[in-house]
């Protein structure tokens, strides 16, 4: 075992806690662990934009972003928040441009902007050109923009570091955070890492859907680390399934296509997106879009012989526009379906795509450790955190902004935080949980499979809590993870070695999926109204009387170590706008 | 306008699609012993399923120990490149039917860098080599207020170098490297010209003369193996020789 002393540790290398690590070095001697190479991660796969009023090709204001984001999130967005993201969005795009990211330009030579989901001039009017974009691949060029920059400035990255544990230590009652435990893929040797403040940005949990446009590394790690550690986790009902998935595999055609013109047609050929959303039509938001297209495919209008799917169309749009806007996701159907774009449209259903709820923050990116307390030292960004800028439902382009404008705010604050105080005392055997962990894994002779309790949680996680929800499928989803729980006790793995022993941490990553579905089940289970992402089909309508509240779950565990999910709420800041009925 | 209705894609679907393919896996593991063997698994597979799913399949249902490096599975992360059937391409961008899979499917870890287990490799020369071109943008006098103008032409210039995904499929299949690992390699110069390349940049001079060097620019011999097994369809040989004239006529 090694232990290292940082003044700050971020978790993870993707979008969030590249720009936190460019902020944190210039200001504290800073080490990024991350469980993959930085420039593997999933920021990359982002696509179509980065929302900013920039009024480049159009008028525009902050202001209407504001709104748009509180709306689309189905006002439960805490407003303060969405105001400081819709601000700061114009410097951090301005941010990214300096540091090199090479945007798309107007005939001018300014950053071109393009229509999104969601984004409208004057509060709903018509679509507005707000978001920032290089081709179909903005997150690429976002992900490698700030990994140049963090070599340019010198970051310290551990490569291929698991953070398995959240060490906390009480003082005078008050949880603050000591460090984190990592453990290092290539030996198997385990690391303590102390520091004065630690930041989250470890990404999200989508990986415990099956179609899902997440990479494999998508296991909440982060979420489950905190939450173990009795810390709570907030709105984690609220997952995004984006409209467009390549049709059973769900891998992510950008919302950009529509932006740039495509249309969604079932197996008529109707433009059915006309009929749910007369103003924004096909570019209404996620949510929205997502029901409609289940609600065409149930009512019998879906496409292919088992009536499952519904079509990208963009045949219509010139081939060279494709090429230009749109190249990536056109390769993608040719390569994984065989399709030419340019003649044929694609086939495409909703996948399961972003975690509107994480961990708790202020807009300092502080951790809160109930609805009010800050936990000292201990920050969250990008999909991991729940600010909650989102809400119920993310805007498209907002989390590309989301980690820039949070990444960097909570750098600099971890920073200073980790200048002007003491190292905290590390908890007794720092490494006890994770070594327990690994050993009951390594030496376990269960029959239990990773792979066929991480399906079948897939499975129940489609089935039961996707789009479209109720009491009864929920209920179904409850039972099913509680069961999967009982067999992962059971569960043991092939490679016993030190090396690159991915077998292990599979089975850890399952760990915490199991642990995060259960929370998000069980939250949803206790929503009884419709909300932006979370559809309940026995209680359709919004209910703000009795939850406009954000969820917060807790943790209990009982004398017999048995294991339960706690529910409170916490208010949700409004400041400017009232909630009005949800239309596009 | 084209008005869609079922297409052949669908029709297709409906037959059983699974078939058997013997997967032929170069096995590395120092923990048990010096040497590498080659290993076959024979699996059930609908041909339409990427070469990564089929070693999943293996994983998850076979043998555990198994090791290789994933994470998005749809060619953006650069995680899994990988020597199959003797070509390096992205295992999550082969589909089998592409790949012949009448006969065995040969799977082996990518050359020139050293092997750590399985399919996985040490990636921190490649790395190195990327860091030692000065891969950021470098601009002299004071910041502007709004962002940095850029015509779409000069836009246009270096945007088929910003495409790279630092997979390492183009450095380790170059024979140069594979020969002589102090050379940069296609994958750095690809980096080093997207800088070059960027009317916004100024240090352009600078990375020039480091790809001067004798492990630099020079030592490419044009065999296009880098442009063949680039996965984001980069043009990687015309890119270095496009930094091969400017370091001639100076000009970029």
């Amino acid at each position: 075992m090694k232990i290292h002393k940082y003044d700050t540790v971020i978790v993870g290398a993707g979008g969030a806690g590249m720009r936190a690590a460019i902020e944190s070095t210039k200001r504290s001697r800073t080490a990024v662990l991350t469980k993959l190479y930085p420039t593997r991660s999933h920021t990359g796969a982002a696509q179509g934009g980065m929302a900013a009023a920039l009024a480049n090709v159009e008028e525009d204001n902050w202001e209407w972003h504001t709104f748009d984001t509180v709306k689309g999130g189905d006002y439960l967005v805490d407003q303060d928040a969405a105001e400081i993201l819709a601000k700061e969005a114009i410097d951090a795009v301005l941010d990214l441009e300096k540091m090199g990211l090479p945007f798309n330009r107007t005939p001018n030579g300014t950053i071109d902007q393009r229509r999104f989901g969601g984004h409208s001039r004057n509060h709903g009017e018509a679509p507005v050109r707000r978001s920032c974009y290089a081709a179909d691949r903005t997150g690429h060029m976002i992900l490698q923009t700030l990994y140049q920059n963090c070599v340019k400035e010198g970051v310290e990255f551990f490569n291929e570091f698991y953070v398995l544990d959240q060490l906390i230590t009480e003082i005078d009652g008050v949880k603050h955070s000591a460090g984190v435990v990592a453990y290092e893929l290539a030996t198997g040797e385990i690391h303590i890492f102390q520091a004065k403040a630690v930041i989250y940005a470890s990404g999200g949990t989508g990986k415990f859907f099956k179609v899902t446009s997440n990479a494999h590394t998508l296991t909440g790690d982060g979420q489950a680390a905190c939450y173990r550690r009795g810390l709570p986790l907030e709105d984690m009902e609220f997952f995004q399934f984006h409209p467009t998935g390549i049709w059973r595999m769900g891998i992510l055609l950008t919302e950009g296509a529509r932006g740039e013109g495509g249309i969604l047609r079932n197996k008529d050929g109707e433009r059915f997106m006309e009929k749910y959303a007369p103003v924004m039509k096909d570019l209404a938001s996620r949510d929205v879009v997502s029901r409609s297209i289940y609600t065409e495919i149930r009512e019998g209008r879906g496409c292919g012989p088992e009536g499952d799917h519904v079509y990208l169309d963009l045949t219509h749009l010139p081939p060279e526009q494709l090429d230009a806007k749109l190249p990536d996701i056109t390769e993608f159907a040719r390569t994984y379906l065989g399709i030419e774009p340019y003649t044929d449209p694609i086939p495409i259903q909703p996948t399961a795509h972003y975690a509107m709820g994480g961990i708790p923050t202020n807009v300092e990116g502080e951790v809160l450790s109930d609805n009010t307390t800050v936990v000292p030292g201990l920050y969250a960004a990008g999909e991991v955190a729940c600010v909650s800028v989102h809400g119920a439902n993310r805007l498209g382009t907002n989390s590309l902004l989301d980690i820039n404008v949070f990444g960097k705010r909570s750098g600099i604050a971890a920073a200073e935080y980790s200048a002007k105080s003491d190292f905290v005392e590390l908890p007794e055997n720092p490494e006890s949980l994770v070594v327990a962990t690994i050993e009951k894994l390594r030496n376990s002779t269960g029959h239990e499979r990773v792979a066929d309790i991480r399906r079948e949680l897939q499975e129940t996680m489609d089935a039961n809590v996707m789009v479209f929800r109720t009491e009864q499928t929920i209920k179904t989803a409850v039972e099913k993870i509680a069961e999967l729980r009982e067999r992962y006790e059971n569960v043991s793995i092939q490679d016993k070695g030190k090396r690159f022993n991915t077998d292990l941490l599979e089975a850890i990553e399952l760990g915490n999926l199991l642990e995060l579905a259960e929370v998000m089940a069980v939250s949803a289970l206790a929503r009884k109204e419709s909300r932006g992402g979370h559809y309940r089909e026995d209680y359709p309508n919004r209910d703000d009387v009795n939850f406009m509240r954000h969820t917060m779950a807790y943790r209990e565990v009982g004398e017999d170590g048995s294991e339960t999910v706690r529910l409170d709420y916490k208010p949700v800041v409004q400041t400017r706008y009232q909630p009005m009925e949800r239309k596009y | 306008m084209a008005t869609p209705v079922l297409d052949k894609v669908e029709a297709e679907s409906a037959a059983s699609p699974y078939i058997t393919v013997t997967m032929r896996i170069r096995r590395f593991n120092p923990e048990v012993s010096d040497a590498s063997v080659w290993e076959d698994f024979q699996i059930e597979i609908d041909p339409k399923e990427r070469v990564l799913d089929a070693l999943h399949k293996i994983k998850w249902d076979v043998d555990g120990t198994l090791t290789f490096r994933r994470s998005c599975a749809h060619g953006i992360c650069g995680s899994d490149a990988m020597r199959i059937n003797g070509k390096n391409r992205l295992a999550c961008k082969t589909l089998i039917k592409d790949i012949n899979p009448e006969k065995p499917i040969t799977v082996e870890a990518i050359k020139g860098l050293t092997v750590l287990k399985d399919l996985v490799v040490d990636m921190e020369p490649f790395f190195q080599a990327y860091r030692d071109v000065m891969p950021f943008l470098i601009t002299k006098g004071n910041e502007p207020t709004r962002e940095r103008l850029q015509s779409a032409e000069d836009r246009e210039r270096f945007d088929d170098t910003t495409k790279c995904i630092l997979c390492a499929a183009c450095t380790s299949s170059c024979p140069v490297f594979w020969n002589d690992g102090q050379y940069f390699g296609p994958a750095a110069i690809v980096n080093a010209h997207r800088f070059i390349f960027d009317s916004r940049d100024e240090a352009g001079e600078q990375r020039l003369e480091i790809l001067n060097d004798k492990d630099g620019v020079w030592r490419c011999r044009t065999t296009f193996n880098c442009t063949d097994a680039c996965p984001r369809g980069i043009e990687v040989t015309k890119a270095i020789q496009e930094v091969k004239r400017a370091l001639i006529t100076r000009r970029f």
